[in-house]
C-alpha cells in the first residue's frame, strides 16, 4: 500500500504539492500561509479568514460570491487559523467535484482556480483599505467569537491550562486573537498587514484528487504566478525545566467539572523518539484501551471521558477528563498513578503492540481523508523534517518497551487545571 | 443469492445479500481505501418504547433513554469488555443510538475478517447482570450531564420539545438521571431479544477486502446461530397533533451569548413514495434561503442578527419530520420575529430556474462530496434501505426533480400552526 505519493516542486515563491489518488470524488485544493506566532499579529490572523470570504472584486458580497461557489458545483471554501507549535497556520481550503462524475463540459478545476486566486489576491478593498463595513462587522464577529470561547468548558478548560502553563511563551497565544488589540486594528492597517503576509509568509499549495485529465500544475502556476520575499522561519528547539507543579482551580455555575493536566515531553516531529511518544501516548491515554480510560473511567466510574493527547510541535502532552466536582482527589490520583505506572514500566510487551497496531491504524485512517492526509504531510514542512508518513509508519514498527520508558523520564507535569462548580467542595 | 450491481454515474459496485434468519447484508468493496469500515445496526431507537416484546401479546412501555443504555452493555461480557478485542487489532469500534436506530460499528486497516467475526457475535451474544447494569447508570449519568451543559444540545432539544406533544422524539436520547435508575437487567433482555432479532437488522461494509469471501464468511457466521421466530415487531406511536405543542419557550443557563432557535414541524405520519425528494427539498430549499449564499441569511447578516455560528438541519424519518434553524445572537427576540417573518414569505415565492438549477447543481456537488467519506456512505445507505430506499439512487432522484416540486413544497411548508422559538438566555445571577 502506498501512503501517498506526494509530487513536490518548487514554484514562483512557494512550494506546490500535488497528490494524484483515486480515493475521492472531489478535489481538494489547499492553501497553507506560515508566520512565526506573535502577540502582535495574531488578531489580525484571526480576523483575516473572516473578512476574506465576504467578498471579492467581481463577487463584492458574501452572497454573491457564495452563489459563485454554488454554481461551481457546489464548491465549498473555508479559511481558518491554527497554532502549530511556535507557528501560526492560515489555511483556505477549496473542494470541488471531480469533473468525471459530472455532464457539465465545464472545467470546473479551471473556474476554481481562478476564483481561489480572486479571493486571496483580489478581495473586496479598494485604496490601500478592505471594505470598510466589512471590517467593521466582522470585528464584531470575531469579538462574540471571543467572548463565547467560555460556553464550551472542554476547550475553555484547555485554553486555560495553556495560559497558565505557557505564560512566558509564545504558544499561549489565543488562536482568535485579543479584544483589546482588535479595537486598534483597522481596514487599512488590516490590509497593509495582509500585503505584508502575501510577500513574507511562507506559502505552500497542495492539490489533491483524481487528476487523469488534469495538468494541475501548468494550471496553478498559471494563476499564482507572484514575485514574493518569503523569510525562512527558524525551528529552535525549547526544553523546559519544570521546578514546581502550577495548581489551579476556578469555579463556574456548571454541573460537570474539568480536570486537565498538561505535561511537558520535551519531543515534537523531527525527533528520533516522536514514534515513541505516539505509542506511549496510546498506551497511556490516547484510546478506549489506555490506561486512562480503563482506569478513570471504566474502574471507577469517575469520568465519562479521560483521555491524553500530544501536541507534535511543541512538546506538550495534555490529559483531560470530565468528573464530578466531588471526585477531584480521587480522579487527580488515579491519573497521577497511571503516569507513576508508565515511569516504571508498569505496562506488558502486548500493550506496547496493540498500541503500536491502533497508532498505524490511526495514521492509515486519517490518509483516507483528503484534509486528514495533507496535515499529515504539512508535518514534514513545519518541522523541516524528511521523515515521510511511510517512514513514520515503520518507526512506529520498530519502538520497544524501553523507548517508552524513555519518553516516560522525560515528562514533566507543569500544570493541574481544574474548572469546578460554584461553592463545590473538593478537598475532602 | 448475492446480488451484484453496478451504479454507472458514481463508478461502485454494491453486493447485496438477504441471509435465511432475515439479516439483510450489504457490501461495498473500494480498494483505493486503507481502511474498511463496517456497521451492524438495529432499525430501533429512542424513540421505540412502546411495543409488544417477541412471542408476547400486549404492549409495554420501557424507560425513557433505554435503547442507549443497551446500546452501553452490549460492549460488556461476562469476562471482558469486546472494546478490547478490536483494539488488540488496531481496530477501533464505536456504537450510537439515535432516534430510529442503534447502531455498531468498527473501521480498521488489518484483520478485516476477525473483526466483522466481532461486530456480528459480541452484538448477537449479549450478556447484561444486575451488577453491571447498575455500574452503567453512573457513567451514563455523567455523559448526561456533560450534555446538559452544552447550550447547543439543550437548544436542539428544547426545539424538539416545543414541536412534539406526544411523540416519543421529543424525549432525550440518553433518557434523564433519574429515568435510567428504573432500568432492569430483564427490561434489556425484553428490549434485546425484541430489536435485536437479524431481520430487524442491517450489516453494510465498506473499503478495502474482498466481497466473495466476506459474504461466505458472514453467512458461516450466522448459520451458527438459532433465533427465535419473528413476524414483525408491534410498535406504537400514540397521536401527534399536526401542530407544534409550544409557541416559545425560554431557558436560562450559563452561556455568554444568548441562542435563539427556530424549529419548523411537518405533518408526517407514514412513509410516502416521494420520501427521498422530499429529504433532499427540505435540505436544498434551507440551504437555498439559510446558507451563507442564501437572501434570507444575507437579512439577518445585514441586521446584525447573527453570527457565524448559525445552522440550519433537516430530520425525516418514518413518523415525524422538522427542521431547526438558529444560532447565537445578541437579540434573540429580533431574530426569532425576522425568521418567522422570512418563513411566511415561502407561501408567496417561486424559485427562478437559474435559482433552481444552482440549488440542484450544489446539492450533486454536496453528494459527491459526503460519498469520500465511508462513515457517511455507511450510514446514508442504512438510514435510507431502513426505510425501503436506496441512498446511491439519490443522485438521478436529485435530478428528476422538477422547479414545480420545488414550489410546491415551498409554498406549503409553512402555517400558522407549525413554527416554535426556543431561546437560551444567559442566566440572570451571573455577569
Amino acid at each position: 500500500m502506498t501512503i501517498s505519493n506526494e509530487k513536490i516542486s518548487k514554484q514562483n515563491g512557494y512550494q506546490l504539492h500535488v497528490i494524484n489518488t483515486k480515493k475521492f470524488k472531489t478535489i481538494h485544493i489547499v492553501l497553507k500561509f506560515r508566520a512565526p506566532l506573535t502577540k502582535e499579529n495574531i488578531t489580525k490572523r484571526a480576523l483575516l479568514p473572516f473578512v476574506l470570504q465576504q467578498g471579492t472584486t467581481s463577487y463584492p458580497t458574501q452572497n454573491k460570491f457564495r452563489q459563485a461557489l454554488d454554481n461551481l458545483y457546489g464548491s465549498e471554501l473555508n479559511m481558518d487559523g491554527a497554532k502549530k507549535g511556535n507557528n501560526h497556520i492560515l489555511t483556505l481550503r477549496m473542494e470541488i467535484a471531480n469533473q468525471g462524475y459530472l455532464t457539465t463540459d465545464t472545467n470546473i478545476f479551471h473556474e476554481a482556480v481562478k476564483l481561489l486566486h480572486e479571493v486571496i489576491y483580489s478581495p473586496k478593498a479598494s485604496n490601500g483599505a478592505f471594505d470598510e463595513n466589512i471590517v467593521t462587522r466582522e470585528k464584531q464577529t470575531l469579538k462574540q467569537k471571543i467572548h463565547s470561547i467560555i460556553d464550551n468548558k472542554m476547550s475553555y478548560a484547555n485554553m486555560r491550562l495553556i495560559d497558565e502553563m505557557c505564560a512566558e511563551e509564545a504558544y499561549r497565544l489565543h488562536v482568535h486573537g485579543y479584544e483589546d488589540d482588535l479595537e486598534s486594528i483597522n481596514a487599512q492597517t488590516l490590509y497593509q498587514y495582509y500585503q505584508e503576509l502575501l510577500s513574507k509568509d511562507q506559502m505552500d499549495i497542495y492539490v489533491l484528487g483524481d487528476f487523469s485529465s488534469i495538468n494541475v500544475e501548468d494550471t496553478i502556476s498559471s494563476y499564482f504566478n507572484h514575485d514574493r520575499h518569503t523569510q525562512s522561519i527558524e525551528n529552535s528547539k525549547e526544553t523546559y525545566n519544570v521546578e514546581t507543579t502550577k495548581e489551579i482551580e476556578e469555579q463556574q455555575n456548571i454541573q460537570q467539572a474539568k480536570l486537565h493536566l498538561g505535561y511537558r515531553t520535551d519531543i515534537t516531529y523531527g525527533d528520533s523518539l516522536y514514534p515513541a511518544l505516539q505509542v506511549f501516548n496510546g498506551v497511556f491515554g490516547g484510546f478506549p484501551s489506555s490506561k486512562l480510560f480503563i482506569n478513570v473511567r471504566e474502574k471507577n466510574s469517575l469520568a465519562y471521558y479521560a483521555a491524553s493527547r500530544f501536541e507534535s510541535h511543541k512538546g506538550l502532552l495534555l490529559v483531560f477528563s470530565g468528573i464530578a466536582p466531588n471526585d477531584y482527589k480521587q480522579a487527580k490520583q488515579i491519573i497521577l498513578e497511571q503516569m507513576e505506572a508508565m515511569k516504571k514500566g508498569e505496562f506488558s510487551e502486548e500493550d506496547v503492540e496493540e498500541s503500536k497496531k491502533q497508532v498505524k491504524n490511526q495514521w492509515k485512517e486519517t490518509i483516507d481523508h483528503p484534509n486528514g492526509l495533507i496535515e499529515i504531510l504539512y508535518h514534514q514542512v513545519l518541522a523541516n523534517a524528511d521523515r515521510t508518513p511511510t517512514e513514520v509508519l515503520t518507526q512506529i514498527n520498530h519502538v520497544a518497551k524501553s523507548d517508552l520508558m524513555e519518553v516516560a523520564s522525560k515528562l514533566q507535569l507543569d500544570t493541574v487545571y481544574f474548572l469546578t462548580a460554584q461553592g463545590g467542595k473538593n478537598d475532602e | 443469492m448475492m446480488n451484484k450491481q453496478y451504479y454507472e454515474q458514481l463508478k461502485e459496485t454494491l453486493y447485496a445479500n438477504d441471509l435465511a434468519n432475515g439479516l439483510q447484508v450489504y457490501l461495498l468493496p473500494k480498494p483505493e481505501m486503507s481502511k474498511t469500515f463496517a456497521i451492524f445496526a438495529t432499525d430501533y431507537g429512542s424513540i421505540d418504547q412502546t411495543f409488544v416484546p417477541i412471542n408476547q401479546k400486549d404492549y409495554i412501555t420501557v424507560p425513557d433513554g433505554i435503547a442507549h443504555f443497551l446500546e452501553h452493555k452490549l460492549f460488556e461480557k461476562e469476562d471482558r469488555d469486546v472494546f478490547q478485542d478490536f483494539t488488540k487489532r488496531g481496530a477501533s469500534a464505536n456504537a450510537f443510538t439515535s432516534f430510529t436506530k442503534t447502531a455498531y460499528l468498527f473501521s480498521a486497516t488489518e484483520e478485516i475478517e476477525n473483526n466483522v467475526e466481532t461486530l456480528l457475535d459480541f452484538v448477537q451474544e449479549p450478556y447484561f447482570s444486575d451488577q453491571s447494569v447498575e455500574k452503567e447508570k453512573g457513567i451514563i449519568a455523567q455523559e448526561i450531564r456533560m450534555y446538559d451543559d452544552q447550550a447547543d444540545w439543550r437548544a436542539f432539544f428544547g426545539t424538539i420539545g416545543n414541536m412534539y406533544h406526544n411523540h416519543p422524539v421529543q424525549i432525550d436520547i440518553a433518557g434523564t438521571v433519574d429515568s435510567i435508575q428504573a432500568i432492569t437487567k430483564e427490561d434489556l433482555y425484553t428490549c434485546y431479544e425484541t430489536f435485536y432479532h437479524p431481520s430487524n437488522m442491517i450489516l453494510f461494509i465498506t473499503g478495502n477486502f474482498e466481497p466473495e469471501n466476506m459474504m461466505q464468511l458472514i453467512e458461516a457466521n450466522q448459520q451458527k446461530k438459532t433465533f427465535k421466530t419473528l413476524n414483525t415487531i408491534d410498535r406504537s406511536f400514540s397521536n401527534e397533533l399536526p401542530t407544534v405543542a409550544k409557541q416559545k419557550t425560554v431557558l436560562e443557563m450559563p452561556v455568554s451569548v444568548p441562542k435563539c432557535m427556530v424549529g419548523i414541524k411537518e405533518n408526517l405520519q407514514t412513509v410516502e413514495a416521494n420520501f427521498m425528494q422530499q429529504d433532499l427539498l427540505a435540505d436544498m430549499l434551507l440551504d437555498h434561503f439559510y446558507s451563507k449564499s442564501g437572501v434570507f441569511y444575507h437579512e439577518l447578516y445585514e441586521k446584525d442578527l447573527i453570527d457565524d455560528n448559525f445552522s440550519f438541519e433537516s430530520n425525516r424519518e418514518k413518523n415525524f419530520a422538522f427542521s431547526v434553524l438558529g444560532g447565537n445572537t445578541t437579540k434573540p427576540d429580533q431574530l426569532a420575529d425576522t425568521i418567522k417573518e422570512q418563513l411566511l414569505r415561502w407561501k408567496n415565492t417561486s424559485l427562478t430556474p437559474s435559482e433552481f438549477e444552482r440549488m440542484k447543481r450544489k446539492k450533486t456537488g454536496e453528494l459527491l462530496r459526503s460519498m469520500n467519506s465511508l462513515e457517511t456512505i455507511a450510514q446514508q445507505f442504512i438510514h435510507y434501505k431502513t426505510l425501503g430506499f436506496d441512498y446511491f439512487n439519490l443522485l438521478p432522484i436529485l435530478d428528476e426533480i422538477t422547479i414545480e416540486d420545488a414550489n410546491d413544497y415551498l409554498q406549503s411548508w409553512i402555517n400558522d400552526e407549525n413554527v416554535t422559538v426556543f431561546q437560551i438566555m444567559p442566566t440572570t445571577e451571573e455577569k
